[in-house]
């Protein structure tokens, strides 16, 4: 069981873990000479990240590929993202993806 | 003359442009509150007191590695395995602060900490996109911080709510998707050429098929394998540009 004195422990390691990966590179006062190459590449980093983070979440559950397509997740992506080539608004676009999503998870447990 | 932190906040929330970069986190802001609510329910339902929960929101301030750690810390691992997970999912972070870097290195070590921890991945995409070139304006400081507190708002509320209504939310529900579906939204709109189509769907494929490294690693494999698609599809474009029937056409035309 955690005690309270661990837990706060561990968070302020993580606070600063935040604080110091964000900061990185901003924390010397001289800039760090990276290579032109690197720096015309990690442009594709921020994108990179987001798609890494998304597509597990969509296509997999418990660390394996769905093996169904009776998933609420996948018309729910679909509509999205025709929606979002449509109408080019994020909030529409996760409107109308939790609209498809929530009924079809919580009602039907796909 | 020294101006004090209070003007200098209220020169930065008077500034036209700090409204603008609040205004543009716009929808986002929905699905990074579905997000942080998920977030609170899940901190106390892995076992947090509701004051420790509130603690670790408000100071650690990073959903996913929130995320990450709280079932290690529900079994009781060892601290550095707690941190050296919260430090690996972050390491994306790490790649932006270079990029952080080349729009405010000319403020104070002090403002620069500030700026770095309340920077999130949505802030940074809007960033880029107003101001493409890395290139220092006085406008972009504002700007910054209009998304930032936009951002810092628009999770902290709901995680707050979330500790205190955590048992009545079920995570079972999936809320958590609508944060899915924000971060999809930000990754279509930063579609334009081909090269950035490639390094997506290439990024995608890796994060799956190396979903079972530990620690979230995968995410760094992807990366690592998106910047190398993305210059050589930027490369590839530029030979055929250069080829002869390429050439003639705009000769042409």
């Amino acid at each position: 069981m955690m005690s309270s004195f661990w837990v706060i422990v561990a968070c302020i390691g993580l606070a600063l873990i935040t604080l110091i990966t964000r900061a990185f590179f901003m924390i010397p006062e001289r800039e760090l000479p990276l290579p032109n190459w690197l720096k015309r590449g990690l442009k594709y980093a921020p994108l990179a990240a987001l798609a890494a983070v998304i597509a597990p979440e969509i296509v997999m559950s418990n660390g394996q590929l769905i093996g169904s397509l009776a998933d609420a997740r996948l018309p729910a992506l679909a509509a999205s993202v025709v929606y979002f080539f449509y109408k080019r608004s994020i909030l529409g676009t996760i409107a109308l993806g939790m609209a498809i999503y929530l009924p079809l998870h919580i009602g039907m447990g796909w | 003359m020294a101006i004090t932190l209070g003007q200098r906040a209220k020169s930065i929330v008077r500034d036209p442009f700090f409204w603008v970069g609040s205004r543009e986190m716009g929808g986002t802001a929905l699905g990074i509150a579905a997000w942080g609510l998920v977030t609170g329910v899940a901190m106390v339902k892995s076992g947090l007191s509701v004051p420790l929960a509130l603690f670790m929101g408000l100071s650690v301030y990073a959903g996913s590695a929130q995320l990450a750690v709280l079932p290690l810390m529900a079994v009781g691992a060892p601290l550095w395995v707690v941190w050296f997970t919260a430090i690996c999912v972050n390491l994306r972070f790490v790649i932006l602060s270079s990029m952080w870097r080349s729009y405010f290195a000319h403020l104070s070590l002090r403002h620069r900490l500030a700026v770095a921890y309340f920077s999130g991945d949505v802030i940074f995409v809007n960033f880029m996109r107003r101001y493409p070139e890395a290139r220092p304006q006085p406008e972009q400081l504002p700007y910054f911080w209009g998304a930032a507190l936009t951002n810092w708002l628009a999770w902290q509320i709901p995680s707050t709510l979330g500790i205190f209504l955590a048992d009545q939310i079920p995570l079972s529900w999936g809320l958590g998707f609508a944060g899915v579906l924000a971060l999809l939204g930000v990754l279509l709109s930063m579609l334009k050429d081909r090269a950035t189509w490639v390094a997506s769907i290439v990024a995608c494929t890796a994060a799956v098929a190396a979903f079972a490294l530990p620690l979230k690693l995968n995410i760094l494999v992807a990366i690592a394998a998106a910047v190398a698609a993305g210059l050589m599809a930027e490369q590839l474009q530029k030979q055929a540009s250069q080829l002869p029937a390429a050439r003639d056409e705009e000769q042409r035309s």
